[in-house]
């Protein structure tokens, strides 16, 4: 069982995809893990050693920020931009899109499901 | 895209010459300005400045967190009092029917 970083890695996939799979690594960290450690990219997971497994995890632990303390440092930015009373800081508040996107229409990822306005009439409710 | 670092951040010119006389005379004054662009350097912390939102001056004490970011970002320039409730025409158009 190959678990890095808290992350039970998929057995049946490639690494270098599965690496993906922890919070903090994309493509291009997995790649650049891959090749710093010697691993080849195209091994799936169940079969790797378990030597590469922990040159892996030692590799991940020393050089990239992942998982917890990385949600963390994320929190962290937005609460210091809320803290310091920034423009960027209330949108967060707010639950408003950040950078400047318009919201007379759209913006429902960071709105959420539309709420019925109480009082305003239907249009072409029933003639 | 970022300002190149070359030019280094942009602050005002005669902003930058007003907290240099302050930081100079060892003074804390609140002052003016429509300089919401600019960038707000080390020299700035614990100053109050008064920055224009375009109606009023909104007056921002800097500390040190808010290095790097620019002064218009502390001084709103909308003014959001929420949306009208619709309590009044709700109960009127459900009194009309009636009669």
């Amino acid at each position: 069982m190959a678990r890095i970083a808290g992350v039970d890695l998929p057995r049946e996939k490639r690494v270098e995809v599965a690496l993906t799979y922890i919070f903090g690594i994309g493509s291009p960290t997995s790649q650049r893990l891959l090749d710093k450690t010697a691993v080849n990219p195209n091994t799936r997971v169940r079969d790797l050693s378990d030597a590469e497994v922990a040159r892996l995890r030692q590799v991940i632990e020393r050089e990239v920020k992942v998982e917890g303390a990385l949600r963390t440092e994320v929190a962290m930015n937005i609460k210091r931009l809320m803290d310091i009373g920034a423009y960027r800081g209330t949108r967060h508040k707010k639950g408003l899109p950040v950078r400047g996107q318009r919201t007379h229409t759209n913006a429902r990822t960071k709105k959420g499901p539309r709420r019925a306005i109480a009082g305003k009439k239907k249009v072409l409710a029933k003639k | 895209m970022p300002r190149s670092v070359k030019k280094g951040p942009y602050v005002e010119a005669t902003l930058l010459k007003k907290i240099n006389a302050l930081n100079e005379r060892n003074e804390k004054r609140v002052f003016k300005t429509w300089a919401r662009g600019s960038t707000i350097t080390p020299d700035f912390v614990g100053h109050t400045i008064a920055v224009h939102n375009g109606n009023k001056f909104v007056p921002v004490y800097v500390t040190e967190n808010m290095v790097g970011h620019k002064l218009g970002e502390f001084a709103a320039t909308r003014l959001f009092r929420g949306h009208s409730t619709r309590v009044a025409e709700d109960t009127k158009t459900q009194a009309a029917p009636e009669e």
